[in-house]
């Protein structure tokens, strides 16, 4: 018998009687406006907002305003050229250089102040945690009110690799001290802007 | 292996007062933060019991959800291996690392591969094995275990970090400040991940029967980074970490980091599915005493644990001992009932670290029956003789006052005399009770005493007027 059998044989006759699935809830009744719960959720974790940007802007100024000693920008968005686009990103290790990362987020969460991102999303994974800060943008139109609305989407029935983000890689292992840029990005922007028409 | 002696392990970590003090304050302001977060979802209780139910219905029907976690996972391209104990996983490891001629493993936290006791079975292969959780990196480099499962130097002070990083990762010694710390880790962190040689691991938090994904919670996204730089990513995943549907993922993740750290979500929830474009991802599925302990009647319910530590931060025992006296990879009140089912012998005295409160149930977002289940160790501890004979003949002693009224009168009657005694006769290294607190004023008569006297001024008892 190969392990693999062994251990299910063993499972199953160990297993003890079953019991029942119960049904989950969606529990979204009475939740607040999903934008305000959305912001004020990202906050707390360490994740900054920008709002009042227009389709009409010019985002790499935008992104440079924001972060004026930043060098290399890596973009996987078309509303901002950056100083690279993901597209010529053909090994991850390339992007340890990159001072800022800019995707646009497949959806977000009120609740807990996450952004949804895939490989859709990144083209190349370690956009989201090699390059020093991550400018994300979000139409506010793609925000879910809690994770049981989350867990529905189809994306996540499709995507190869999906992360529900919520700030900046964050620590507290040393005496309890905060310590926002422990092993990845040391701050995430959630920038909001709708999607293009054509998106 | 020896016996674990709690009490006595315990002991250095007791006569240092600084880090006693602020272990058990930081773990405490933990357990407060989680009540708040707590409180603040009006269907916390509910999510509890769904959780719970959840658990209970997955390892009751294990073996078809393990069927299609791997028929799902094989679909989606994932490799997927079957490892009945931790020679087994460290063996299928190691064999994936060589034959691609990886000599660096870059790696999340993870309990499992704690429990196996991969690091020192790789690095004798000449693999070097990279802790990326801060904590765990502490601990690695420091040659401990990990103290807490999810902090896992929490009985650190910064100066120790201070000491550690110095002798091993060349930060400044006189330095301690902790941002200056984590950011040297950073550093010396950054360059393993991006070697061509490294290949990159993850533990797993909850395994989805339905999309055959794996799901892992960091703050640090560390796993995000040792998964999706390095082209091998390899999932090591407890058997008992199945769940069957994406929509029952919520209720566990809704809880997790509010039970453990008390914020409403880990940084990052990372989800693989399926290897990335030119990558490769291999699942190694453990058993290692789980389909065991799923046949024993009392205590399968502790396979529902989903490691978030809550049962430590509020007990009084483990934030006034600290994880390494456990001195297994478990510590803590969970600890105390998942160590002996791997070896009851050596970890005989960790049921009976518990005063049996039964706050670490209470805060269990499983619902798991902790000090019940401790309860059931401590007698099964007990018919296998495996308890010290101070401890007998204590409890002989204990059996034969509380089970005698004249002898327990006479006891509490003489027990007023106690706080008259000289203070260095209480308050001495040989009493572990006298540690850190004070006796309370014994009152002037015991309530039998005073039920004598009060009882004389009524004619007759209640209810027979």
């Amino acid at each position: 018998m190969t392990n693999r059998d062994a251990i299910l044989a063993a499972v199953r006759q160990k297993q003890p009687a079953s019991c029942a699935l119960p049904k989950v809830p969606l529990f979204d009744t009475d939740l607040p406006p999903t934008r305000a719960a959305f912001i004020a959720a990202l906050g707390k974790m360490g994740g900054v907002w920008l709002e009042g940007a227009g389709l009409a802007d010019d985002f790499d100024s935008v992104i440079r305003n924001r972060f004026p000693s930043a060098k290399n920008i890596c973009s996987a968005v078309p509303e901002a050229e950056g100083t690279c686009r993901i597209e010529s990103i053909d090994d991850p290790r390339q992007l340890d250089g990159v001072d800022i990362g800019v995707v646009r987020a497949g959806f977000a969460v009120a609740e807990t102040g996450s952004v949804w991102l895939s490989e859709v999303q990144y083209s190349v994974n370690a956009l989201g945690y090699l390059p020093q800060h991550l400018v994300v943008l979000l139409d506010p139109a793609d925000i879910v009110p809690n994770l049981h609305h989350a867990y529905q989407r189809r994306e996540f029935f499709t995507a190869r690799y999906a992360v529900l983000m919520t700030g900046p890689s964050a620590t507290a292992d040393i005496e309890g001290v905060l310590i926002r840029g422990a092993q990845g990005i040391r701050s995430l922007t959630v920038l909001e802007l709708p999607r293009s028409s054509n998106d | 292996m020896s016996k674990v002696d709690h009490v006595k392990a315990s002991r250095s970590f007791i006569k240092d007062e600084p880090h006693i003090q602020f272990h058990d304050k930081r773990l405490w302001q933990i357990r407060s933060l989680r009540d708040q977060q707590a409180h603040g979802i009006p269907e916390w209780e509910q999510l509890r019991e769904l959780a719970s139910r959840i658990k209970e219905h997955t390892l009751s029907n294990l073996a078809d959800y393990l069927e299609e976690f791997e028929r799902k996972a094989i679909a989606n391209g994932v490799v997927v291996h079957w490892a009945a104990n931790a020679a087994e996983h460290n063996r299928i490891v190691h064999q994936l690392l060589s034959e691609r001629g990886v000599d660096t493993l870059v790696k999340s936290k993870s309990m499992l591969t704690e429990e196996c006791e991969m690091r020192p079975y790789l690095e004798a292969r000449g693999i070097a094995v990279i802790e990326t959780d801060l904590g765990e990196r502490i601990q690695q480099l420091d040659d401990e275990m990990p103290s807490h499962i999810v902090i896992p130097a929490v009985h650190k002070l910064a100066k120790d970090v201070a000491e550690v990083f110095a002798d091993t990762i060349g930060t400044d010694r006189s330095n301690d400040d902790p941002h200056y710390l984590a950011e040297g880790m950073r550093q010396d962190t950054r360059p393993y991940f991006l070697k061509s040689t490294a290949a990159g691991m993850t533990g797993c938090n909850f395994a989805v029967a339905e999309t055959g994904s794996v799901v892992v919670c960091t703050n640090e996204g560390n796993a995000d980074l040792s998964a999706n730089v390095p082209s091998l990513h390899i999932a090591s995943i407890g058997i008992e970490k199945l769940i069957p549907r994406l929509e029952h993922l919520p209720v566990f993740i809704r809880m997790l980091s509010r039970s453990a750290i008390g914020s409403p979500i880990t940084q990052y929830t990372s989800h693989f599915s399926a290897p990335k474009d030119g990558g490769e991802l291999h699942y190694v599925l453990v058993d290692n005493g789980r389909s065991e302990r799923l046949a024993m009647d009392d205590f399968w319910y502790s396979l529902k644990c989903i490691r978030c530590g809550a049962c430590m931060n509020t007990c009084p025992v483990y934030r006034r001992s600290g994880g390494l006296s456990y001195g297994g990879v478990y510590a803590g009140p969970i600890g105390a009932i998942i160590n002996p089912t791997f070896d009851l012998k050596k970890y005989s005295a960790l049921p009976f670290a518990s005063t049996l409160n039964g706050s670490c149930s209470n805060v269990c977002p499983v619902k798991i029956n902790i000090h019940e289940q401790i309860y059931k160790w401590r007698q099964i501890v007990v018919e296998q003789g495996q308890v010290s004979f101070i401890k007998k003949e204590a409890m002989k002693l204990a059996g034969k006052v509380l089970g005698d009224p004249k002898r327990y009168r006479q006891l509490s009657e003489g027990a007023k005399t106690i706080g008259g005694l000289p203070r260095a006769f209480l308050y001495n290294p040989f009493n572990a009770w006298g540690k850190q607190r004070e006796l309370p004023a014994a009152p002037k008569q015991t309530f039998h005493e005073w039920y004598a006297q009060n009882r004389n001024k009524d004619d007759q008892p209640e209810g027979k007027a």
